[in-house]
């Protein structure tokens, strides 16, 4: 080929890319719920596919057409997965037998409020799925706190009964050890007999999904352990000092902490920039977890913990600066 | 395995020739020698049009201040001294020789017998440097310091380690391995010099484990002759971007880090020196022989045959791309050095200079850059950043033209190695602002200082 | 009853104490600002363009009561508020204002996608900066105008907008306040601060290029290759030429056009002109014409590259 004929493309370097790219992160980590989607599906049947699919359905119809006809932007949006992503984490945060109507009041919260009023992906202060399960929990809180029976697999006719965190709140409130006897062992937990919401089902799928998103580094190990380990630490302090404290180990497996530590604060948008700054930030949801969880007038306090420390995430970010290169110690 | 200690990227390493020899490339009908082959005062022509030179000559002194000759590597008459377009796609002096033959100036040595240590008799250092600055020679992997300077350290500092750069961590370039696998001992016997030159005991050859034979010859060199070479180890490194950057490579050899500017590796005992110039260094000191050829990769996925040549400075590179097969018909994109940190250029005339490690000619599809998004917020660029810096942040402040928070957040301390922009999901331009406030920062840094000294 | 009384007694105890210490707190830290900087400030634009060479108004403003206190505003100029202002300011300081001619950004580069033909794609962050980082950027002029809008985002009063036929800059000379942003932001010193002129008239060298004849030829076909024709048919010694470039100097400029008439490049425009007489293949220069009246013989002349003749929509921001 002769040069003349050429018109070079110029730019600055780097001439060569990673090949990494949002959409990849999305739709990794959505291949990182899925082991807990099939959890999800075979503890909870019919009421988890509907569930979820309204969500996920509502969830992108709403990205769209918030997008294209309120912002009036041209670039597609949906594509980049994250509304998939926020659709799928908002339906593993509720119940199997939640009628439509309040998931998609959910997925407007999330979508709308959570995430495009603030300007779209990468601008949310608050997870945006987050946000939509709190307005949920708040605003219907019948609803919302009546969690199925794992093995339930009917839809709005679903048999409820009292979770691993509602025992263990008892317990703590009456002081009598005797409901911590009614909790599942700890292997079921794991498993996922369990009653609770679509996500929280198996905490073994959801460490595996974390494994995976570790693996393909779209995420980091600091949050996840960091949340895991400070309450690991902390429930087990009080177990130790007063029995009425479930053991560590079943406060980690219940609820939605699992799901919370793995896939929800470590969400790129509004968890901290450096590792220091992940570690400082997953200690604090994990201690305010344990207080939410012990002290606190909801059984679970994981979705409070994260949303409270996504607020300071950018107090973290300024203050916390990565070890520059050569740095002196002082 | 060892390797430097902050961030760091992966990109698919592509030596596509990485097993075909060095192969001479012919010399040119018409040379273009820069006078900014090198940073610092560009060096002031000597010769005028019509004049006679041979190979060798000298065509440009030393400018003042930081600067190195420039020396004729063809002979033939001067057509012209005028600014032409060079790599930096700008006009600059240069001088043109339109060459007849290959005649070469008696002084330099043009045998291909190793000259020894010991043959050097007892040669001192200020001579070894002085033949090192006489022979015009820079850093040869592509910052083009002059090596004269970087081999007299301050005073207060003191070598205490060479450290050999042979990582050559940039994708698809081979020059340095093959330099390594064909001149092994000549490479030796240049370290051996430098060693003499600062008074320094040990050095290191650092080499990636993407080069298990370039390892594994100058190992078995250096335990077949120990005695001949004493105090001189090969330390095998992690293949990691950009560990061929001075900091990274002694943090991952030495494990010291230089802290940040005005620092300089000097300031914690070390010296670096590309395996290039180390060659160099071997050739003028024992054979006289300037700084007029360097080992230049030509590659890409497209080009017919990637090739290592060994080329004249001064060689246009649309020749070496004929010699490797012509431009192939999908380019899109021709890059002066390696796609992490090269320059794009505008033209193909512009002359192999002593900074040329390599020229990639990328096809049109690879050229485009990515869609950008916005950002997500990953900290995938905080956590490639080998400065430990937070690339996502200063870019912000550069679009807010938040100057002085650019400054705060170290700017200046980025080494341009493209690591954020390379790993950014959203195909964000990162170090594009990034070097504009950089840019910025050290204008207004500057302007400080003069204030200072007025007052 | 007691309970109010009590209620009132210690409210009212908390707020003296609280008085009491930010009077105290007032009287202190007090900070003595002359009361003239206020007043002065007050009558300023309030843009805090920074076109002053000051940071902000306030900052101006104090300039100008220092100023005064040496005893001239010689050399202060609000380019915003321009003459009336600065009168003001005068006022309350006491003193006179210094006159000073009305002034206005100028492009000076007029390589239009046509005239001056794109040899490379430029691809990165859109920003002329980046650009200019690339040696001579798309086209083979490294001192013209380089199209991504560096001044347009500079500009704090919509005077300045990219002409997308052209890829270049246009500015609105009603809305010019000539701050300088633009011309600070220009990376490669294109757009000249420059005198108004009488009736908005000028006569100005639309080029920038200060490489040889020869170069600037193959670059741009509109480029002053410094042949000197303007500076021997002035008859005012305006023009000078100085490193390949040729520059009228609006002071001594008295609009006659010639140089204009003479340039072999059209480099030299006229602006706000009336149309001239009729007289033979003479075309008005008026703004827009300029850009349009290029002969398509002039494209022989091109040996760098070869223009499209489509014309490339202008990269903006």
């Amino acid at each position: 080929m002769n040069f003349k004929n050429m018109k070079p493309i110029i730019s600055l370097s780097p001439h060569v890319h990673g090949g990494d790219s949002v959409q990849k992160n999305m739709f990794g980590v959505c291949i990182a719920l899925i082991p807990a989607l099939i959890a999800s599906l075979y503890f909870f049947g019919l009421g988890s596919a509907i569930v979820l699919l309204t969500s996920v359905a509502a969830c992108v119809f709403f990205e769209w057409a918030i997008t294209r006809f309120i912002l009036g932007r041209e670039r597609l949006t949906i594509c980049d997965g994250s509304a998939v992503l926020t659709g799928l984490l908002l339906g593993f945060n509720l119940p199997s037998n939640l009628p439509i109507w309040i998931i998609i009041i959910g997925a407007l919260v999330a979508i709308g409020i959570g995430k495009l009023t603030f300007g779209g992906l990468g601008c949310n202060p608050f997870n945006p799925a987050l946000v939509g399960r709190v307005f949920l929990l708040i605003s219907f809180p019948v609803q919302m706190t009546s969690w199925p029976l794992s093995g339930q697999l009917g839809y709005l006719d679903a048999e409820t009964g009292a979770t691993p965190l509602a025992l263990m709140k008892l317990a703590i409130k009456e002081g009598d050890t005797s409901y911590l006897d009614q909790l599942p062992s700890a292997f079921d937990m794991l498993v996922g007999q369990t009653g609770g919401s679509l996500g929280e089902v198996s905490a073994l799928c959801l460490l595996i999904g974390c494994c995976y998103m570790i693996w393909k580094k779209i995420i980091t190990w600091h949050i996840p352990v960091s949340i895991l380990g400070t309450v690991f630490v902390l429930a087990g302090l009080f177990h130790l000092i007063d029995s009425s404290y479930a053991n560590p180990v079943q406060v980690i497996l219940a609820g939605g902490l699992m799901l919370g530590a793995c896939f929800m604060a470590t969400d790129y948008v509004t968890s901290p920039m450096t590792a220091k700054g992940q570690l400082i930030y997953g200690c604090a949801i994990g201690v305010l977890t344990v207080l939410i969880r012990d002290f606190g007038s909801y059984p679970e306090g994981m979705s409070f913990a994260i949303l409270i420390m996504n607020g300071f995430t950018p107090l973290i970010n300024t203050y916390v600066k990565p070890k520059r290169f050569g740095e002196v110690k002082k | 395995m060892k390797t430097f200690h902050i961030g760091g990227v992966h990109p698919a390493e592509n030596k596509l020739s990485a097993a075909s020899p060095i192969r001479t490339a012919a010399i040119p009908k018409q040379a273009v020698f820069s006078m900014f082959q090198h940073i610092g005062a560009p060096a002031v022509p000597v010769v005028k049009k019509g004049d006679e030179v041979k190979v060798g000559t000298l065509l440009g002194e030393a400018g003042k201040g930081l600067s190195v000759p420039v020396f004729s590597s063809v002979s033939g008459k001067v057509s012209k001294v005028d600014a032409v377009l060079d790599s930096s796609g700008t006009r600059r002096m240069a001088v043109i020789v339109d060459v007849e033959g290959d005649e070469w100036e008696d002084h330099i040595d043009r045998s291909d017998k190793l000259v020894t240590f010991k043959d050097l008799g007892s040669i001192t250092a200020e001579e070894v440097i002085r033949r090192i600055k006489a022979a015009g020679i820079v850093g040869m992997g592509g910052a083009t310091f002059p090596t004269g300077v970087k081999l007299m350290p301050p005073p207060g500092t003191k070598a205490e380690a060479i450290i050999v750069n042979a990582v050559e961590c940039e994708p698809y370039l081979t020059a340095d391995h093959r330099l390594m696998l064909e001149k092994p001992e000549q490479i030796l016997v240049g370290i051996q010099l430098i060693k003499h030159a600062v008074n320094c005991p040990k050095a290191y050859i650092g080499i990636e484990m993407n080069k298990p034979d370039a390892i594994k010859l100058l190992t078995d060199l250096l335990k077949e002759k120990a005695a001949q070479y004493p105090g001189i180890e090969v330390v095998p490194l992690k293949v990691k971007y950009p560990q061929g950057g001075e900091k990274q490579l002694i943090d991952a050899v030495i494990g010291r880090q230089v802290p940040a500017p005005p620092a300089l590796p000097i300031n914690v005992g070390a010296i670096v020196q590309n395996v290039g110039t180390v060659y160099a260094i071997y050739e003028a000191v024992t054979k006289n022989k300037p700084l007029i050829e360097r080992i230049i990769t030509v590659t890409g996925k497209s080009v017919a045959k990637p090739t290592n040549f060994l080329a004249r400075i001064g060689t246009p590179m649309q020749q070496l791309i004929d010699e490797a097969g012509g431009l192939p018909e999908d380019t899109g994109k021709i890059i002066g050095g390696g796609p992490m940190m090269g320059r794009a250029l505008m033209s193909l005339e512009v002359p192999v200079t002593k900074g040329s490690s390599g020229l990639l000619l990328m096809t049109e599809k690879e050229s485009r850059r990515g869609e950008v998004s916005p950002c997500i917020r990953c900290a995938k660029c905080v956590s490639a950043c080998p400065m430990g810096l937070e690339p996502y942040l200063l870019a912000s402040y550069t679009r807010l033209k938040d100057w002085d928070g650019c400054e705060k957040n170290d700017v200046t301390s980025c080494i341009e190695c493209g690591s954020c922009a390379f790993t950014c999901p959203s195909n964000r331009p990162l170090l594009d602002n990034i070097r504009v406030a950089k840019q910025t920062v050290m204008g207004i840094i500057k302007a400080r200082h003069m204030e200072a000294i007025k007052k | 009853m007691n309970v109010i009384l009590i209620a009132v007694i210690v409210l009212g105890a908390i707020g003296l104490v609280s008085a009491l210490i930010l009077f105290l707190a007032a009287k202190k830290f007090a900070v003595h600002e002359d009361e003239r900087i206020g007043k002065v400030a007050e009558v300023l634009p309030q843009a805090n363009c920074g076109g002053c060479g000051f940071p902000g108004c306030s900052g101006f403003a104090g300039a100008c009561v220092k100023a005064a206190d040496k005893g001239s505003l010689e050399g202060l100029l609000c380019p915003v508020g321009g003459q009336p202002v600065m009168e003001k300011v005068a006022d309350i300081l006491g003193m006179k204002a210094e006159a000073s001619a009305p002034k206005v950004a100028v492009v000076r580069c007029n390589g239009t996608c046509e005239s001056r033909p794109r040899i490379a794609e430029f691809d990165g962050a859109q920003s002329c900066r980046v650009q200019n980082m690339l040696g001579s950027g798309e086209t083979a002029c490294a001192y013209g105008c380089l199209g991504c809008g560096d001044c347009v985002a500079a500009c704090q009063f919509d005077a300045i907008h990219m002409n997308p036929e052209t890829g270049l800059p246009e500015v609105d000379d009603e809305k010019c306040t000539a701050c300088g942003a633009c011309s600070k932001a220009c990376p490669r010193g294109v757009i000249e601060i420059r005198l108004k002129g009488l009736k908005n008239r000028r006569v100005v060298v639309l080029c920038n290029n200060k490489d040889k004849g020869a170069v600037t030829r193959k670059a741009c076909t509109v480029g002053c290759i410094a042949c000197q024709k303007c500076v021997k048919v002035c008859k005012f010694e305006a023009i000078t030429v100085e490193g390949n470039l040729a520059y009228i100097d609006a002071e001594k400029c008295k609009l006659c056009r010639k140089c204009e008439d003479e340039c072999p490049q059209n480099a030299i425009h006229a602006f706000n002109f009336p149309p001239r007489k009729p007289k033979a293949e003479a075309p008005a220069a008026e703004k827009p014409a300029a850009v349009a009246e290029k002969p398509a013989a002039n494209e022989a002349t091109v040996p760098v590259g070869s223009p499209t003749g489509n014309v490339e929509p202008a990269k903006e921001q």
